[in-house]
């Protein structure tokens, strides 16, 4: 049996420099570690649906069970909305930041408009 | 119009060499698949629009001209907020999607080795070379961020990097390339069979053919053929020829060799094949391949190529960053030169003649039915199945596999 780390291996760097995107690499660090936290609550969060159709089935709902379950398309189809659902909601301010590109006016600034108000 | 959903990873297509996968394994999967849809579908077309809305205008304000090349793009972007989002999100998706695959490899090494050997065991179809070097365009960085790239063992005998790149074939391309991830190969043959309905190739080359994923399709359509497949990587050989073995193919050897050191006959096979290799290369090297081909064909013989389009001179510039991507930012660095080379003309340089050479589109082929019926794949590449499919464009470039050759002399 070999006796490896494999949690550093897995970890391992890829050969080339890392590009970074963000002015600060700072924010893309903790984007990164952010993005991982988020998979793990998604691995979490089947789970847990798996263990819920178990119990409905009546199935004993044991660690053998939970890796053996399979869902039917009706389950995979509403576990895959689920992740659909939950990556919008994680990314919403990706998205809202591209709805404020494409229309102009939903970036009337509250801010003027109050100062302006103050001024008259 | 919502997404449109991408198939599970529970239904990607297993076989004897396939590393166990657990329950959470799938899960990490299927979250990664979705983040990927969502940066493709939902993020990646805002991109196009910053650019239009704010980084083109800007350049024409500050400098009085529009961008000369991609890399003046690729500069102005790197402070458009939205791009930043969608490049780095990309980046840490590939990222977290190769950990995942090499977790899931590392910890089971020992036993998936050892089921790899139980296949290769005896067998004179797998042929490996210690003394093959590996070129310095695999070496240089690793190729598409995939740590170790494909050759490096971590134990001896290793063939582990071959089922990572198994495992996460279909998370990147969410599902896509079909559920064994052959849907490149698939359509090779449908392409070879419509254009050369009589071509009974007898031996086959196929070079850079890393696990054969795109191999055992054309090995299938040709059962009487023999099929060459050649990479310069010991692991990827090793799982591949499992994996060949343990679903019935026994008409493929996995030989161990560097492109531009073959050492086949001249006119020994009626066919030679790269399937998405030769933009991991470089020039001097898709030179040899063209050269070497025309060399090792018989009269009548066939080289084919799946590659992206190279760029047209009238290809627009936003279209040339977005593709030239891979090349700076994800460890591909050949390809934006291979993007600017005349296939046709290194073709004729080889000695293939103008009036035989071709290029073609042949549509991506993935196992009907095998999918959820609502799943992406399918409503992607069989628009009619999916009405709603058929209206956005966006989601569905990249449906098309773009191929092009030549024959030695007329038609095989």
């Amino acid at each position: 049996m070999t006796n490896l780390d494999v949690n550093t291996l897995a970890n391992a760097k890829a050969k080339g420099k890392r590009p970074y995107f963000f002015d600060d690499p700072a924010v893309e660090r903790v984007l990164s570690i952010t993005m991982a936290v988020a998979t793990e609550v998604a691995v979490l969060r089947e789970r847990m649906d798996t263990i819920e159709r178990l119990m409905e089935s009546g199935q004993p709902v044991t660690k053998a069970a939970i890796d053996a379950f399979k869902p039917d398309d009706n389950a995979a189809r509403e576990r895959q909305e689920w992740h659909a659902a939950y990556v919008a909601r994680i990314l919403r301010i990706v998205q809202q930041e591209l709805q404020a590109l494409e229309n102009d006016a939903l970036n009337v600034s509250s801010q003027d408009l109050a100062d302006r108000q103050l001024a008259d | 119009m919502p997404p449109v959903l991408p198939p599970t990873y529970d239904r990607v297509g297993r076989h004897g060499a396939s590393p166990d996968v657990s329950h959470d394994e799938t899960a990490r999967f299927n979250f990664l698949t979705n983040l990927n849809v969502f940066l493709g579908q939902r993020v990646f077309p805002g991109t196009k629009l910053a650019y239009e809305k704010r980084v083109r205008p800007k350049q024409i304000q500050d400098r009085q001209c529009e961008f000369a090349s991609q890399r003046e793009i690729r500069q102005a972007m790197r402070a458009e907020p939205i791009y930043q989002s969608w490049a780095a999100l990309r980046r840490t998706t590939m990222e977290m999607r190769q950990q995942a695959g090499r977790h899931i490899v590392l910890r089971q090494l020992d036993r998936l080795n050892a089921r790899v050997q139980q296949h290769n065991a005896g067998k004179n179809t797998l042929q490996l070379d210690a003394n093959v070097k590996i070129p310095h365009y695999i070496s240089q960085v690793d190729n598409h961020w995939m740590p170790g790239s494909y050759y490096t063992e971590v134990t001896p005998g290793d063939a582990g990097a071959g089922a990572s790149y198994d495992a996460g074939v279909f998370v990147t391309t969410a599902g896509s390339m079909s559920a064994y991830g052959d849907g490149g190969g698939r359509s090779i043959v449908n392409f070879v069979k419509e254009r050369f309905p009589t071509f009974q190739p007898k031996r086959i080359l196929d070079l850079g053919a890393g696990i054969g994923v795109n191999t055992l399709p054309i090995a299938a359509a040709f059962p009487d053929a023999e099929i060459i497949a050649v990479d310069v990587a010991a692991p990827v050989l090793r799982y591949g020829h499992a994996r060949a073995q343990s679903m019935g193919y026994t008409n493929i050897q996995f030989v161990q060799a560097d492109a531009d050191d073959l050492k086949f006959a001249p006119g020994s096979f009626d066919w030679v094949q790269t399937t998405m290799v030769l933009h991991e290369t470089c020039e001097q090297t898709v030179r040899t391949i063209f050269r070497r081909a025309h060399d090792l064909l018989t009269p009548g013989g066939l080289m084919l190529h799946v590659e992206q389009p190279n760029f047209a001179p009238d290809t627009p510039l936003w279209d040339r960053f977005t593709r030239d991507w891979d090349s700076w930012y994800n460890n591909e660095p050949f390809w934006a030169k291979f993007h600017t080379m005349d296939v046709f003309e290194l073709m004729t340089t080889a000695g293939f003649s103008r009036d035989a050479q071709f290029e073609a589109r042949s549509e991506a082929d993935i196992e009907p039915g095998r999918y959820q019926p609502w799943a992406s794949t399918l409503s992607r590449h069989k628009p009619e199945l999916n009405k709603a499919g058929a209206a956005n464009d966006g989601a569905r470039k990249g449906e098309h596999w773009y191929l092009f050759g030549a024959t030695k002399s007329n038609v095989p």
